[in-house]
């Protein structure tokens, strides 16, 4: 009785304390006025709010940051190799990088994109496009590592990418460079006409697998950003339009001529259907699809052939075109569906259309004009409203679900807040210079967190220690929670950041996972246990199988490799527990380092070039004893008889 | 005695919480293991409270030289204890029912429980026992040999009941939920022996 009535008095004392907890906790968040200092601390030990991903641009990656403190957590290897892991260069993730081009180790990287579920940001994946080379990727919101690249031929310069449809049914690719398609050899003077803008749409399944569904062959404008419809126009797609002029040189003059561009609005769901009923054409198109496996640890790639293109006139009422003032670059639509705000970047006006009017100008055929055949609404007839010399060069809008919109102004770098229905102008706040793309974690969705905002800005000049002529770009927190933006903080962001994505972090944190199961690792050279590692020779080639525990290599001496070889190391780590990484490097790899989390195996290549006696090292400083966690791998001469011999304290 | 037995019955059935409950916790704690590493001691055997941290408990006392945790079939507590104790709840449950019908004298509640008390007394000391030898029989080729002020090698041997710093460590050790059941069991038994005697009693009076 006396240990039981312990034992109750102890788990009542448990629930007296937690109460106690929550109402300190209640009280500590209800003070109304708290320093801007102390609404971006947070204490050691303590975790951010958010997790908010930021595309690298030319860095080719994404970086993780905590919000609102703008520490940085991660940066995700995508679409660059990445010494640090050995991402592109160990023999499991060079697939990842490969296209109908061969290996491209670099990428640019724009915006990233999380799945949604009805409209909400659901946790599962990010997406992001390189510009460059057109392709999506895929990263797991569980391990934070990229699953999935695929390319998409016949496109280039994908930049109105990658935006996720609010089921994750479709992500979107654009063409903002018009090209010949089918690619052929042509002068590039006769373009007009000639060239086409195609919108790729990849299908998402439901463990995450994406496939090229079609293309809808559009007139030959450069197709720059896109949104898709949320909520009532859910089944749309909108994408701006710059160069309707068709110019190919000197563009920033000659694309800037005529007064309006398009919106090109696509009812996708009317093409899905075109398509499934047999519609378009198989052409050609090469593509690699690059997939990786959690269990293999491995990623393969297929190359494909063949794609279905369509030609947007012949699908019955499912493409237009809605005049936007001057060069438009974003295209956003605001969480009811019912606003599609197009940013003139040459405008000092910013252009509101209505979904209900396009839909009813549509239904009334009340087109002003035909381009390549596509019907071009009228704008009086679609617009919702006009947001009036809000600032000047105006790019991205994001909403905090309250019914306002935040617009982002590059040359007269500020972020304006306004009011959606009435396009009164409610607050304009400077950024520190010249900001691009702004993130409202879930901005974009039909539920915004309406409490941060973060510019991203293109240029940094003075707002820290100078570092040389090269400087990371700047990012500005702003706390949107009251009726004026409230400028929190400035934190530098690695790369070119051009948009983020943010979410809760509830949302992902639980999940994470914290390390591979060893018993679950079917790689092929895998060696699950000390006695499972062995060193095998084929010809020139010679497979090494190595656990690495704390502190040893097994087996830690090899023998009988020779000049001219060609050496696999195989590393698994054999450690069950959270961050206990082990790397692994060897003197003259023309490869870079890996590094293998617990119940992973990853495979380096080394090529010995000189007999000799050759160490290797642990490149993580694992334990107490990392720095004894080292090897020797005896290279002998190329026609010399040394056996293959591997031992672990001589044994 | 009626309600003497079925509280004798009840008592000793609380002892079957064992082969579900753990009898014993230890759990470890340090500054890289914020969420703690530690396993729970079954009847039949050891249990991870993580799904690894046997392994990792391991890998870590490798260092100093300590012996892998036993596994089920290297101790013959793991299978002589389930049997002691099935044993004994059944022996309890059947004095129990003895009790009720055919009203055998209380003395038999308090003759189980004697036993149990001396089962339990030894049990602890075995248990105990084989910590002192896990904790100081150390591998002479440990990497770290530790040694206490005086020179002599360090003990690294859990604490039996209450808490203890082990190098970067302090450990923990603690009845878990199934020795609680056991030790409401026996008081309950007591509670049994004391109803029915006070009944005697009054029957005789
Ligand atoms: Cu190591």
């Amino acid at each position: 009785m006396n240990t039981i009535g312990k034992y109750l008095l102890g788990v009542a004392a448990l629930i007296l304390m937690t109460n106690c907890g929550n109402n300190n906790s209640n009280s500590n968040s209800g003070a109304m006025s708290s320093s801007k200092a102390e609404k971006v601390y947070v204490a050691p030990g303590e975790h951010d709010e958010y997790y908010a991903f930021f595309s690298g641009g030319y860095s080719g990656n994404i970086t993780v940051a905590g919000l609102p403190s703008g520490r940085m957590l991660k940066e995700i290897p995508v679409f660059s190799q990445f010494p640090t892991s050995g991402y592109g260069y160990s023999e499991e993730t060079k697939p990842m990088l490969n296209t109908s081009f061969g290996f491209v180790p670099w990428g640019d990287a724009h915006h990233p994109d999380i799945s949604q579920t009805n409209g909400e940001l659901d946790g599962r994946w990010i997406f992001i496009n390189e510009n460059n080379t057109p392709r999506i990727a895929r990263i797991s919101l569980e391990t934070f590592e990229t699953e999935e690249i695929i390319e998409l031929p016949n496109s280039a310069g994908n930049h109105a990418s990658s935006f996720v449809t609010e089921n994750t049914e479709y992500i979107v690719a654009g063409t903002r460079f018009a090209v010949p398609n089918p690619q052929r050899d042509m002068p590039i003077s006769e373009m007009k006409g000639q060239f086409k803008g195609p919108l790729s749409f990849v299908s998402i399944a439901d463990n995450g697998r994406m496939n090229l569904e079609f293309q809808l062959n559009m007139p030959g404008f450069n197709y720059d950003l896109a949104h898709p419809g949320r909520n009532k126009s859910h089944g749309w797609f909108f994408f701006t339009s710059y160069n309707t002029e068709e110019a190919n040189t000197l563009m920033e003059v000659n694309a800037s001529q005529n007064d309006k561009d398009y919106i090109a609005a696509v009812n996708w769901k009317k093409v899905v259907e075109y398509v499934k009923n047999g519609g378009g054409k198989k052409v050609a198109g090469t593509y690699a699809h690059n997939v990786y496996d959690e269990k293999t640890h491995t990623a393969t790639s297929t190359m494909k052939e063949g794609v279905i293109s369509i030609n947007p006139v012949e699908v019955e009422g499912a493409v237009f075109y809605i005049p936007i003032p001057k060069s438009p670059h974003g295209c956003d639509v605001d969480p009811s569906g019912e606003y599609i705000i197009g940013s003139g970047k040459l405008s000092t006006d910013l252009s509101v259309y209505s979904f209900e009017k396009v839909l009813k100008a549509i239904e009334n055929k009340d087109f002003v004009a035909d381009a390549y055949g596509i019907p071009v609404l009228s704008y009086e007839n679609t617009i919702a409203g006009v947001v009036k010399q809000p600032g000047l060069g105006p790019l991205h809008t994001e909403f905090d679900g309250k019914g306002n919109a935040y617009t982002t102004f590059f040359i007269s770098s500020e972020v304006v807040k306004w009011k959606l229905g009435t396009w009164e102008i409610l607050d304009r706040q400077p950024t520190f210079y010249s900001v691009g793309h702004l993130m409202i974690p879930g901005g974009n969705s039909r539920k915004p967190f309406g409490k941060y905002m973060v510019a991203m800005n293109k240029i940094t000049k003075d707002r820290y220690l100078p570092t040389g002529p090269e400087l990371e770009h700047s990012a500005q927190l702003y706390d949107i929670s009251g009726d004026k933006m409230e400028l929190l903080s400035d934190f530098p962001t690695h790369g070119e950041p051009h948009y983020a994505a943010g979410i809760r972090a509830d949302l992902i944190k639980e999940k994470s996972k914290k390390y591979y199961e060893l018993s679950e690792n079917e790689h092929p050279y895998a060696a699950k246990s000390e006695s499972e590692a062995t060193v095998t020779r084929n010809g020139k080639e010679v497979h090494i199988s190595m656990t690495m525990i704390r502190s040893h290599f097994s087996p830690d001496n090899i023998e009988g490799v020779k000049v001219g070889d060609k050496v696999y190391l195989h590393m698994t780590n054999l450690e069950q527990d959270f961050d206990v990484p082990h790397g692994f490097s060897i003197i003259g790899a023309n490869t870079s380092e890996i590094l293998v989390m617990p119940g992973q195996t990853k495979t380096i290549i080394w090529e010995p070039k000189r007999e000799g006696v050759w160490p290797f090292y642990c490149t993580d400083f694992c334990s107490a004893l990392h720095q004894e966690m080292q090897g020797y791998i005896r290279v002998s001469a190329a026609n010399s008889n040394t056996p293959i011999k591997y031992t672990l304290d001589d044994e | 005695m009626k309600s003497a037995s079925i509280i004798m019955i009840i008592g000793s059935a609380l002892l079957l919480g064992l082969f579900v409950f753990p009898l014993w916790s230890i759990e470890l704690e340090a500054p890289q293991y914020p969420s703690g590493i530690g396993m729970n001691i079954h009847l039949d055997g050891l249990q991870g409270k993580e799904k690894h941290d046997l392994q990792n408990i391991d890998g870590l006392n490798h260092y100093i030289g300590m012996r892998k945790l036993p596994k089920a079939d290297e101790m013959w507590e793991f299978s002589t204890f389930p049997k002691v104790i099935g044993g004994m709840a059944i022996l309890g449950i059947i004095i129990g029912l003895l009790g009720l019908f055919k009203s055998i004298s209380p003395k038999w509640f308090l003759a189980w429980l004697i036993l149990m008390c001396v089962l339990g007394i030894l049990g602890m000391y075995d248990f105990n026992a084989w910590m002192i030898d896990y904790g100081t029989n150390l591998d002479p080729k440990a990497i770290m040999k530790m040694t206490d002020a005086d020179g002599n090698p360090l003990s690294y041997k859990p604490p039996l009941f209450g808490t203890k710093h082990i190098l970067n460590f302090v450990a923990h050790s603690y009845p878990s939920i199934g020795a609680y059941m056991m030790g409401f069991g026996m008081f309950l038994t007591f509670v049994a022996f004391w109803m029915g005697n006070k009944k005697v009693k009054s029957l005789k009076a």
